[in-house]
């Protein structure tokens, strides 16, 4: 059964791709930016949880949560630097602007650290266990279980708190949110913490899936989770888990049909049929231009 | 009348630069690397020129260039593989590139802003992967090419490149281009073919693309799929964007400038990339609409219209 094992091991790859997926789209959502950085905040994540484990000793929670907080800082600095000012620029502009952050972090981590990779240390307890003839990792079903629960908290945090109120406000329409009282600028800034602190979290789970951490390792997955955050419509939170999934799956699939090399492709060959055929994504309602 | 008297005197000075560095380089005065260095610029410039076309005179924010700069690269170089003669090479190559442009623009196009910027990030990563995945090309390996590419062949090519982009954007098409770059609804509105121009524009971007990526393989012995990835992409756009969205000559004197930058910290190519994404930060940041914005150097002087990207000139 080996089929199982595959989709099992898509399902894991495509809750990474769904928690990045989750922070482009609600960025996009609320400011209509691409924040092309989202992937670098990933790997920087990714690395905080590298040295939380490896040098101050910590265990998965504790570092995960690290990871998570620090990201988050610097998701709002990155808005309150190089964003904030764009807001009403060019949206050319803006998409340049959240390039050039992405190419600064790339290589100022590089800069700093150099560009060889490191060994994610093991934390969790790695026993397998069979089921229906598939060998299953406990660490595939316990970073699963992770990500799903940092989705379902996303979702209480946007449908039932304050702040998620005032962020599907201000992505609705920002201006007329203002006008009601809503603090416009904390609501972005509140935004860009919690989508970078999953994006913290989704490096951690990847540290510790793929054991391999290094500093252009946010690219790749930065841009298939922004295929993701398309596929399920971009600025739709339900929209992005499912893309993250769907596009998880396929990957898998492709590799397993023994077209590895193909992998990379696929995504965006998806990417660009979703654009022509449904842009707006699977979940996604048509909105027609108005002049 | 005006026009042509420009004409004569872009020729004239084209001619006087082209003998000068190339008397220069056979008296031996430029040693090698001094002659790469000019070479590489120019190509540079053929790429920066070419996605200003598309980027700057017709707002279709494309950052897929490098793929176009593959297929040329890669064309050309099976091409003298196949002993087929230099120029010729070149030409295929930029032919290729164009269809490729064709092929790409006409499903892509129907997007706008960002949704266009990821179709051809998109579509350029899987023309790098198609590369990868050809053996005759020798796969991720790479491919061994002969070195052909000399100062006049990459002069030439620059001088018709300019002299093609500028007229371009000095007629009736060019004019359409700008229209859908400053308003696409109201374009369309105006009885413009938009999509017409768009693809147009971009086919003929890919082509000078392919051009320069037949000059570029054939200024090095080997030529990989990784060159092509979407950092070249980025690296031209810079070009563009620094040099003012809409200014040739921006684009022309950011990619001087920037090139001789890179080639002085080719030994630190970390530093090289900080460096390039402050500077892209900070001129979005203070200045969005790039250096020059969209005037031409020229028209700091009041005379020769050469290529008015950006103003309609009524008169």
């Amino acid at each position: 059964m080996d089929w199982i094992q595959q989709i099992i091991n898509g399902i894991s790859l495509g809750s990474i791709y769904a928690l990045i997926a989750l922070g482009y789209t609600m960025v996009y959502g609320i400011i209509r930016l691409i924040n092309f950085a989202h992937g670098d905040v990933f790997m920087i994540g990714a690395f905080i949880g590298f040295y939380a484990i490896k040098y101050a000793g910590l265990g998965f929670f504790p570092a995960l949560i690290i990871a998570m907080v620090i990201c988050a800082l610097l998701g709002v600095v990155i808005e309150r630097i190089a964003y904030k000012r764009l807001r009403n620029a060019s949206r050319i502009a803006a998409l340049i602007t959240a390039i050039g952050v992405s190419l600064l972090i790339e290589y100022g981590t590089i800069y700093l650290r150099g560009a060889q990779p490191e060994a994610f240390p093991q934390v969790l307890p790695s026993e397998s266990f069979h089921f229906l003839g598939a060998t299953i990792s406990s660490t595939s079903i316990f970073i699963l279980g992770v990500s799903v629960i940092l989705m379902i908290i996303l979702q209480f945090i946007v449908r039932r708190t304050k702040i998620g109120k005032a962020m599907r406000a201000v992505s609705h329409d920002a201006e007329a949110a203002r006008l009601m009282g809503i603090n416009v600028d904390r609501t972005i800034s509140a935004t860009f913490a919690i989508g970078s602190a999953l994006a913290g979290a989704a490096g951690v789970i990847f540290g510790i899936y793929y054991t391999k951490i290094e500093p252009l390792m946010g690219v790749i997955p930065g841009l298939k989770a922004f295929v993701a955050a398309v596929l399920g419509g971009i600025g739709i939170i339900p929209g992005a888990a499912i893309g993250g999934f769907v596009l998880g799956l396929v990957e898998t699939l492709v590799s397993a049909l023994g077209y590895s090399n193909w992998r990379d492709a696929a995504a965006f060959i998806i990417l660009i049929l979703i654009l022509i055929f449904k842009p707006s994504g699977i979940l996604g309602k048509n909105t027609r231009e108005k002049v | 009348m005006k026009k042509s008297k420009g004409f004569w005197l872009f020729l004239v000075v084209s001619i006087v630069v082209y003998g000068l560095v190339q008397l220069l380089i056979s008296t031996g005065v430029l040693n090698p690397f001094y002659s790469n260095t000019l070479i590489y610029i120019v190509i540079n410039i053929i790429l920066a020129v070419s996605l200003h076309l598309v980027i700057g005179i017709t707002g279709q924010f494309s950052i897929g260039h490098a793929g176009f700069l593959a297929v040329g690269a890669y064309m050309a170089a099976i091409c003298t593989k196949l002993q087929v003669p230099f120029p010729l090479a070149l030409v295929v190559g930029g032919v290729v590139a164009a269809l490729m442009g064709l092929v790409v623009g006409i499903p892509s196009l129907r997007l706008k802003g960002d949704y266009l910027a990821i179709a051809t990030l998109g579509f350029g990563e899987i023309i790098r992967i198609v590369f990868v995945n050809i053996e005759y090309v020798g796969g991720a390996a790479g491919m061994q090419v002969s070195h052909l590419t000399n100062w006049t062949y990459a002069f030439v090519c620059l001088i018709i490149t300019l002299l093609v982009i500028m007229n371009f954007t000095n007629s009736t098409h060019g004019r359409a281009c700008i229209a859908i770059r400053e308003n696409e609804i109201a374009a369309d509105a105006m009885g413009i073919n938009t999509t017409y121009y768009k693809v147009a524009a971009f086919a003929i971007g890919a082509f000078f693309a392919g051009i320069a990526g037949g000059l570029y393989s054939h200024n090095f012995y080997i030529i990989q799929p990784t060159n092509f990835g979407f950092l070249k992409s980025f690296d031209i756009l810079i070009f563009v964007v620094l040099g003012g969205l809409g200014s040739m000559s921006g684009a022309v004197l950011a990619a001087i400038l920037m090139t001789i930058v890179s080639t002085f910290l080719q030994s630190y190519p970390e530093t090289r990339m900080v460096i390039y994404s402050v500077i892209l930060i900070v001129v979005m940041l203070y200045r969005p609409t790039g250096l020059m914005g969209t005037k031409e150097i020229t028209s700091y002087f009041g005379k020769w219209p050469l290529g008015k990207g950006g103003r309609l000139h009524g008169k």
